[in-house]
C-alpha cells in the first residue's frame, strides 16, 4: 500500500483515492476536430521504467485530483500537487 | 533418537504441568513449552510424513523454519491445518493430529511413492502432459490418486467461531525482531523519546538470547533491558506477532496471535489482529535461520539443525540425544556441541574445515568432545530413527575422497552456516548481494528508511548485533555489553554444504527442500534439462514453493546450482520474497470485513416503509432496492405483471431515490454541461429539464438522465444509479484538470434527495389533490418542473417518463422522504395508488422500449442505440469526434431493436441471436440485452441488439440460448413497443 500525500488532507494512504490516468497527457481544445489527435489523447500512452506523473483522485476526501510524481520502479513518490494547479 | 527432559534448567514453568495430546497418545508439558518441545521431551520422533513420498519426518528446527513438523491443530471448527509444531505454545488440553499419513505415522502406506520417485521427479507435472502418456487422459487418471497422496493438511469446511480485528497504527520506528539487536534499537530510540514498535514472533522477547544456558550473563542483560523497555511509555512492545509484510512508502502488515495461545479466546477478545502500521523507519532485526547440511538421508528422523538442538536443550531443557553427532562448516555448531556435551550427551564433532579456530577447538576437547577435522558426514543412516553415519574425508574446497567411517549416533546435528532472514527487506526492494564470506545474501545496512542490523546484515555475535542495534536506534543512552564468547554465528565458514561421494552422487535421497520434498537429484536433472535460471528451477521442482517459502532450502538449491554450473552464486540469480513471511490466516485478513460489514449497505429514507409493507428487496450497488411488493401466494413473475398493469390502468409509485444527483453550479454551468452532454443545454430554460446523453472520451455511450435548470446559474443532473459516481468522477477531472478556465463546481446530493416517481393515467390526479397546484397539461407541460409544498414540506416536481405514462418524479429533502411518500399513499387511495418496485419498472421501460444499463453497457454507441437523434452536429462534446469513428459507424454493428417472443416462453438476457435456418454457431447477429413478459402487450417481449437491425423490422429470427439449451424464435420490431407516439406521456 502506498501512502499519498494529498496537498489538501495531508499524508492519506492510498485505499482513499482511485488511479486516474497520465498526468502528463492534456486534453485537446474542445473545438479541435482532427480524429488524430483525440485517438493519441486518448489512447496513446508512454508506459515509463521510471519517473512519472499521474493523477490519483482522493475520492474518499477532498475529492481533488492530485499529480502524483512516483518512479514505476521503485514506487517512490518525489512530489505531489493538485491537478489545477499544473502550469500549462 | 532417545530424547528426555533434564531435571533442571530450561525457561519453563516446572511447577505446572499440563497435559497435550498428539496422535492419540498424552504428553506431559510445562507452559513456557512448545508443541515441538513437548512432544520431543515425551519421546516422539515423528512428527510428520513428508509431502510426496510420505517419508517419516521428525523435527528439523525449534523455530519458524521448521519445514516438517506440520500438523493438525484443535478439531472442529477450530480445526487448522498445517500448524507448525515448533510455533505452537501449549496449553493445557491442546489437541493435535498428524496430517499427510494414512493409515498412522509409523506405518503410511503412501510411502510407496518413494519407490515410484522415478515418476515423481522433477516437472512431473508437466512432463505428464507430453510423452511418454502423451495428452491429458492419464493426468486425469493419476490427478485423483496424486492429489489425495501429495498434500498438506486438510482445512475444515465449518465456519470460524472466532472473531479477528484490525488495527490501523503509526509510530516513528518499527523494530522488527526482539534478539539482541531488535532490543538494543527499541532501547535507544525509546530513549530518544522517538514512538517505538517491537514486535517479536515469539511469545517473549530475546531472540537468540533464550537458547543460551539459563543464568547467564545474557540472561541478566535481557531482564534489564526489557523492564526497561517496558516502562518507556513510548515504546511498544507485540509480542506473538509477526511482521509478515513489508509494502511501499513504509507500510508494514502485522499479524497478533493474540488468542491462539489458549483453548478458545475468551469471550469478547478476538482470537488474532491484523495490524496495518505505517511507519517513518524500520529498523529489521530478523536474524538468521540456519542452513542445514544437504547429504543422503539427511531427513531421516534425527538430522536436526545444531542451533535447534541447543534451543531444545537450554530453553526447554530436552536433551534430544545421548550420542551425538555434530556437522559443521563453521564455527557457531561449537557452543551447541559444547553445550550437548555438558548436558551429559557423548558428543562426536566432525568439521568440514581442516584448520579453524584453535581456542574454539581447545575449549571443544576440555568439554569430552571427539573433534573430527576434514570430514562430512555423506549418509545418515537409519529409517524412522537416527542409528548412525557414514563420513568421508573432505579437503579444503570441500571434495570428499577417501574411505567412508562408520559411526554410531542417535542424534545429528548440523550447521551449513546462516541465512539472513531478509524477506521484509526483499519483500521491499528485490535482490540483496551476495557475500562469499558467509555464504549468504546480505541487505545493506542502509537503504531508504530501511536500517538492517544484528545476524541479518552478518554479525556473528549478540554482541556485535545489540552493538548494531544500538547504534541504528540513535545510540541514546548506555548500552550494557553482552558477553563476546558465546556465539559464533558463521564465523570461519568454509563454503560447502553439499556432501556427495568422490564421483558427485550421494548413496540415497538427499533432500534440499524437505517441505516440497525436492532432492539434490532433481536439482541435478533440471541442470541436466537445461534449467539454468533459479526462478525456472523454482517453478520446475517446486523447491521453495511450499508454504515455508524456501526458508532451508533456497540457499543450498542456489549454491548447487552454482556448482553445477561452474559459475558463482550471484550469477545464478537470488530469489526474491514476496509477502507474507509465514502464513496468515484468511480470518485475520478478513476481519469484521465479511457478510453485510463487507460494505456499507445504503438504504433510501423510504427504505422501512418498503420493508414493513412485504417488499422483497434487491441489491443495485451498494443500494438495497425495493424489487416487487408480493400479494399472498404470488412469485415474482405475478408480482411484476399485476404492479406493471396496474401503473398503466390506474396509478402507481416507486421509489428512485438511489438515481445520482448532481449540483451542478457556477456562471459557467450551461457551458459546462452543453460540453458534457451530447445535446444542447445553453438554451435550457429556467424552470424546464431535458433528457441527456454522455459520451466517454472514446465515443461509446457512458450514461443518461435528465438535468434541471433551477435558476440562472444553478442546475439539478440525475444520473442512473450505477454511474452516479463515475458521472461525477468524471466531472471533477475535467473541471480541475482540462477546464479550469470554467467556473464551475458540481457537488453530489444524492444523499440530500429522496425522489419518488409518480406513474399512471391518474398520476396527475392524485399530485393534484395532494399538492393543491395546478398541474395540468399547460401549466405543468411534460419535462418542466415546479415546486409545490406537500404537508408543509417543499418539494420539487418534474414532470417526466420513463415508464411511458403521464409521469411526474418528486424530489424531497431526504429527511422527509418517508413523510411525503405516505402522504402520497394516502392521498392516492381513491384512485388506487399502489407501490411498484424495480421489476416492473424495469418491465414498463421496456415496453415503452427506454435503454438502461443492460444497453449502456460499455461496448455500444448513440447510433447502436437509436440515440442519434440527441447528438448535436452544432457544437463539439465529450467524444463527438471519436463516435465518428468508421468502425463505429458500420452500418452492420449490432443496433437496438424490439424481439417479440413468439410462444409463451420468455427470452433470456444474453441469448444470442441467428437468422433462420442457419448453423447456430459461433457468436451469431447479436444478443438479447433486456427481456420480460409485457402485461400491456400480453406477450414476451425483449430488447436486442441486432446486427442491421432496424432494416430488419418483420423478420423472424432465433432466439438461442447456450447455456440454459432453449432455442426460441422472435419477430424483430420496432424497440417503441408501447405508444411509441407518446401520447400518454405527453397527455
Ligand atoms: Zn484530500
Amino acid at each position: 500500500m502506498l501512502r499519498i500525500h494529498c496537498p489538501v488532507c495531508g499524508w492519506r494512504d492510498e485505499t482513499e483515492f482511485t488511479y486516474g490516468a497520465d498526468a502528463t497527457v492534456r486534453r485537446p481544445d474542445v473545438n479541435n476536430v482532427d480524429p488524430k489527435v483525440w485517438l493519441d489523447y486518448v489512447f496513446m500512452r508512454d508506459n515509463p521504467r521510471g519517473p512519472h506523473k499521474e493523477y490519483w483522485h482522493h475520492v474518499t476526501g477532498c475529492r481533488q485530483w492530485v499529480v502524483v510524481e512516483r518512479d514505476t520502479l521503485t514506487h517512490e513518490i518525489s512530489g505531489s500537487y493538485l491537478a489545477r494547479e499544473v502550469v500549462g | 533418537m532417545t530424547a528426555r527432559r533434564l531435571s533442571y534448567g530450561g525457561r519453563i514453568d516446572r511447577y505446572r504441568t499440563i497435559t497435550v495430546e498428539f496422535d492419540g497418545r498424552s504428553f506431559a508439558a510445562h507452559p513456557g513449552d512448545s508443541l515441538a518441545s513437548a512432544l520431543l521431551a515425551g519421546g516422539q520422533t515423528i512428527f510428520a510424513r513428508s509431502f510426496k513420498y510420505h517419508r517419516p519426518r521428525g523435527l528439523m528446527a525449534a523455530g519458524v523454519e521448521e519445514p516438517n513438523a506440520l500438523v493438525h491443530l484443535r478439531d472442529g471448527a477450530r480445526h487448522e491445518p498445517n500448524a507448525q509444531a515448533t510455533m505452537v505454545e501449549v496449553f493445557d488440553g491442546l489437541k493435535a493430529t498428524p496430517q499427510n499419513a494414512w493409515p498412522s505415522l509409523r506405518f503410511d502406506i503412501g510411502a510407496v511413492n518413494g519407490m515410484l520417485s522415478r515418476f515423481f521427479g522433477a516437472g512431473f507435472y508437466y512432463k505428464t502432459f507430453i510423452g511418454p502418456f502423451k495428452g491429458t487422459g492419464f493426468w486425469m487418471f493419476c490427478e485423483k490418486f496424486i492429489r489425495s497422496a501429495a498434500g498438506m493438511g486438510q482445512a475444515t469446511t465449518l465456519g470460524d467461531p472466532d472473531h479477528y480485528e484490525k488495527i490501523n497504527a503509526f509510530c516513528d520506528v518499527l523494530v522488527v525482531g526482539a534478539g539482541p539487536a531488535g532490543i538494543a534499537a527499541a532501547l535507544a530510540a525509546g530513549r530518544k523519546g522517538e514512538n517505538v514498535i517491537l514486535v517479536e514472533q515469539d511469545h517473549s522477547v530475546g531472540g537468540a538470547l533464550l537458547s543460551a544456558v539459563p543464568g547467564g550473563v545474557s540472561d541478566v542483560w535481557l531482564k534489564k533491558a526489557e523492564s526497561e523497555l517496558r516502562d518507556i511509555s513510548n515504546v511498544r512492545i507485540l509480542t506473538r506477532t509477526t511482521a509478515f509484510g513489508a509494502y511501499d512508502t513504509e507500510v508494514f502488515g502485522l499479524v497478533e496471535r493474540s488468542q491462539d495461545h489458549v483453548k478458545a479466546p475468551e469471550v469478547g477478545k478476538p482470537r488474532q489482529r491484523y495490524w496495518l502500521v505505517r511507519s517513518k523507519r524500520a529498523i529489521l532485526a530478523t536474524g538468521a535461520i540456519e542452513r542445514p547440511l544437504v547429504f543422503a538421508g539427511n531427513d531421516v528422523p534425527g538430522v536436526m539443525l545444531a542451533s535447534a538442538v541447543r534451543k531444545y536443550l537450554n530453553r526447554y531443557a530436552v536433551l534430544p540425544g545421548d550420542r551425538v553427532l555434530v556437522a559443521t562448516n563453521n564455527d557457531s555448531a561449537y557452543v551447541a556441541a559444547i553445550d550437548l556435551a555438558k548436558a551429559g550427551a557423548k558428543v562426536m564433532l566432525c568439521d568440514l574445515r581442516q584448520k579453524g579456530p584453535k581456542s574454539l577447538f581447545a575449549r571443544a576437547r576440555a568439554a569430552g568432545i571427539d573433534l573430527k577435522l576434514g570430514h562430512g558426514i555423506v549418509k545418515a543412516e537409519g529409517g524412522k530413527n537416527v542409528r548412525g553415519a557414514r563420513l568421508i574425508a573432505v579437503d579444503a574446497k570441500g571434495k570428499a575422497s577417501g574411505k567412508e567411517i562408520s559411526v554410531s549416533c542417535d542424534l545429528i546435528a548440523t550447521s551449513g552456516g546462516w541465512a539472513p532472514a531478509l524477506h521484509l527487506w526483499s519483500q521491499r526492494f528485490g535482490k540483496p548481494e551476495y557475500h562469499s564470506n558467509l555464504d549468504a545474501f546480505l541487505p545493506p545496512a542502509e537503504r531508504g528508511a530501511f536500517t538492517c542490523v544484528g545476524s541479518l546484515v552478518g554479525a556473528t555475535s549478540a554482541a556485535e548485533s545489540a552493538m548494531q542495534g544500538h547504534t541504528a536506534g540513535g545510540s541514546v543512552g548506555k548500552l550494557d555489553p553482552l558477553p563476546e564468547e558465546d556465539d559464533f554465528w558463521g564465523r570461519g565458514l568454509l563454503p560447502t554444504t553439499v556432501i556427495t561421494r568422490a564421483n558427485g552422487t550421494t548413496p540415497g535421497k538427499a533432500f534440499v527442500d524437505f517441505q516440497h520434498d525436492v532432492k539434490l537429484a532433481d536439482i541435478d536433472q533440471a541442470h541436466m534439462e537445461g534449467y539454468v535460471s533459479v526462478e525456472h528451477l523454482k517453478r520446475y521442482t517446486t523447491l521453495g514453493m511450499a508454504a515455508d517459502q524456501g526458508k532451508t532450502s533456497n540457499l543450498n538449491a542456489l549454491t548447487r546450482m552454482a556448482s553445477l554450473r561452474g559459475v558463482d552464486v550471484p550469477n545464478v540469480g537470488a530469489t526474491t520474497f514476496r509477502p507474507p513471511y509465514t502464513p496468515v490466516t484468511i480470518g485475520a485478513i478478513v476481519g469484521n470485513d465479511h457478510g453485510l460489514h463487507f460494505q456499507p449497505t445504503r438504504l433510501s429514507t423510504i427504505h422501512d416503509w418498503h420493508m414493513e409493507n412485504g417488499a422483497e428487496t434487491i441489491e443495485a450497488g451498494a443500494w438495497l432496492r425495493p424489487w416487487y411488493y408480493p400479494a399472498k401466494g404470488e412469485t415474482l413473475r405475478d408480482s411484476y405483471i399485476r404492479e406493471a398493469a396496474h401503473v398503466r390502468e390506474h396509478v402507481g409509485i416507486v421509489d428512485v431515490s438511489t438515481l445520482g444527483k448532481i449540483a451542478v453550479q457556477g456562471p459557467d454551468a450551461a457551458e459546462f454541461l452543453n460540453r458534457v452532454y451530447t445535446n444542447g443545454f445553453k438554451t435550457l430554460p429556467v424552470g424546464r429539464l431535458r433528457y441527456g446523453v454522455m459520451l466517454r472520451e472514446d465515443g461509446f455511450v457512458l450514461d443518461d438522465g435528465a438535468t434541471a435548470r433551477l435558476g440562472e446559474n444553478d442546475y439539478f443532473m440525475s444520473t442512473t444509479t450505477a454511474n452516479a459516481a463515475k458521472v461525477l468522477a468524471g466531472a471533477e477531472l475535467l473541471l480541475q484538470a482540462a477546464w479550469r478556465d470554467l467556473k464551475v463546481h458540481v457537488t453530489t446530493v444524492t444523499d440530500q434527495w429522496a425522489a419518488i416517481a409518480i406513474a399512471g393515467p391518474k398520476s396527475r390526479a392524485v399530485l393534484a389533490d395532494l399538492t393543491g397546484a395546478d398541474l395540468s397539461k399547460e401549466a405543468l407541460p411534460n419535462n418542466h418542473f415546479t415546486n409545490v409544498v406537500v404537508d408543509a414540506v417543499p418539494c420539487r416536481l418534474h414532470r417526466m417518463s420513463y415508464s411511458g405514462e403521464l409521469a411526474y418524479e418528486i424530489y424531497i429533502p431526504a429527511k422527509s422522504g418517508l413523510k411525503v411518500w405516505e402522504a402520497l399513499i394516502k392521498a392516492g387511495v381513491p384512485y388506487k395508488l399502489k407501490p411498484y418496485g424495480t421489476e416492473a419498472m424495469g418491465a414498463l421501460r421496456i415496453e415503452k422500449g427506454h435503454v438502461a444499463g443492460s444497453e449502456i453497457e460499455g461496448r455500444t454507441t448513440m447510433k447502436d442505440l437509436g440515440l442519434e437523434g440527441f447528438a448535436s452536429s452544432k457544437k463539439a462534446f465529450i467524444g463527438s469526434v471519436l463516435r465518428r469513428r468508421p468502425l463505429l459507424e458500420d452500418p452492420d454493428r449490432p443496433s437496438l431493436v424490439g424481439l417479440e417472443i413468439v410462444g409463451d416462453v420468455g427470452a433470456k438476457a444474453g441469448s444470442l441471436l441467428f437468422a433462420m435456418n442457419v448453423p447456430k454457431k459461433g457468436h451469431g447477429e447479436g444478443w438479447v440485452s433486456s427481456a420480460t413478459y409485457s402485461p400491456a402487450l400480453k406477450k414476451n417481449i425483449a430488447l436486442a441488439l441486432l446486427s442491421r437491425g432496424p432494416q430488419r423490422f418483420g423478420e423472424t429470427i432465433e432466439v438461442v440460448d447456450f447455456v440454459g439449451n432453449q432455442t426460441l424464435q422472435a419477430r424483430v420490431v420496432l424497440h417503441h413497443f408501447f405508444d411509441p407516439e407518446g401520447h400518454r406521456q405527453n397527455g
